[in-house]
């Protein structure tokens, strides 16, 4: 440990572990859609999509298993620029964290939207997903969205 | 968990966290003595109780624990269980003694390893002294003990430890 000004102690720590977790049936064919370049959401009987796949709808706790495809395209509901990217983030250029609601879904996912301004942004525009070439059927093989042209 | 599952559905995740961990006054005054080699306590001025290691105020009474109190690496075993299961990252391999160790005149005890003894002979209220890695690896820290071992004492019957109002 090292002091400080004040001479009290000070050190940096760093907690680390890894863990396995089930995705369950539904997310599982969620995430296997996502190395195939597709986006699922999930449909309740009252015909609203989830997006990403949810497993129950909150409000009617309805268990949701019917999968449909949305998307690559939707729209910006909200957005935060993140004008210093830390080591943490994906992606090591200013961009933006936004909620997308995709073609088709009737909820926003959060997802990353850069190639752009802070300027370019706005509710409402559009944006459309660019996918990794090294899928590993992960969130992030939706590398982020860009804005349509 | 039924049989059908395949490895697929299970996802290798990571938590990862980094922090700047400062520690208070207590703790500085007292891991700036460890480092020295000594194990000092801090009482509280209204109930008498020695905190080792200290966090600076008295849980029972709320006020500051400001007298310092000197005490030896001597004490004996509150409680302890034998660990089996290995730890991810952890260099100990099982099975291992974790043990409660209260130093004599404290009034808490903290966690430590035992040592230097059967498992099945280790019991709550064996004698115990701390056995220190070399001077010269001595850090701000409680693994400058390496661990407890027991020693040639009798046992303490650990009800006569309850705290007692002053």
């Amino acid at each position: 440990m090292s002091e400080t000004k004040t001479n009290l102690l000070e050190a940096p720590f760093e907690l680390s572990y890894k863990y396995k977790r089930s995705s369950g049936p539904v997310m599982s064919k969620f995430f296997e859609a996502l190395g195939d370049k597709k986006i699922l959401g999930t449909k309740s009987k009252a015909q609203k999509v989830f997006a990403p796949a949810a497993e129950f709808d909150p409000q009617t706790r309805e268990t949701l298993t019917d999968l449909t495809e949305v998307g690559p395209g939707g729209v910006i509901e909200s957005w935060s620029w993140v004008h210093q990217p830390s080591d943490h983030h994906l992606l090591q250029i200013p961009f933006a964290f936004a909620l997308i609601k995709l073609d088709g879904a009737d909820t926003a996912m959060l997802h990353m939207i850069s190639g752009c301004q802070e300027s370019d942004l706005s509710i409402g525009a559009r944006v459309t997903a660019t996918w990794s070439d090294t899928p590993t059927e992960s969130i992030t093989d939706i590398k982020h969205f860009t804005l349509e042209l | 968990m039924s049989s059908d599952q395949t490895p697929k559905d299970y996802r290798e995740s990571l938590i990862h966290l980094e922090y700047q961990y400062t520690a208070g006054s207590a703790t500085t005054t007292f891991l700036n003595q460890v480092k020295e080699g000594r194990l000092v306590g801090q009482a509280c001025p209204k109930c008498k109780a020695v905190y080792v290691p200290p966090r600076g105020s008295c849980p029972r009474d709320g006020i500051a624990t400001t007298i310092e109190v000197p005490l030896t690496d001597k004490g004996c075993i509150e409680s302890f269980t034998v660990v089996h299961i290995p730890i991810p990252g952890n260099p100990i391999v099982p099975p291992y003694v974790c043990a409660m160790v209260r130093l004599d005149k404290a009034n808490i005890s903290f966690l430590h390893l035992i040592q230097g003894v059967e498992i099945e002979d280790i019991r709550i209220g064996m004698r115990v002294q701390a056995v220190w890695k070399p001077k010269e690896e001595w850090t701000h820290s409680l693994e400058n003990i390496k661990w407890f071992a027991p020693i040639d004492e009798p046992d303490i019957d650990v009800s006569t430890l309850r705290f007692k109002e002053a």
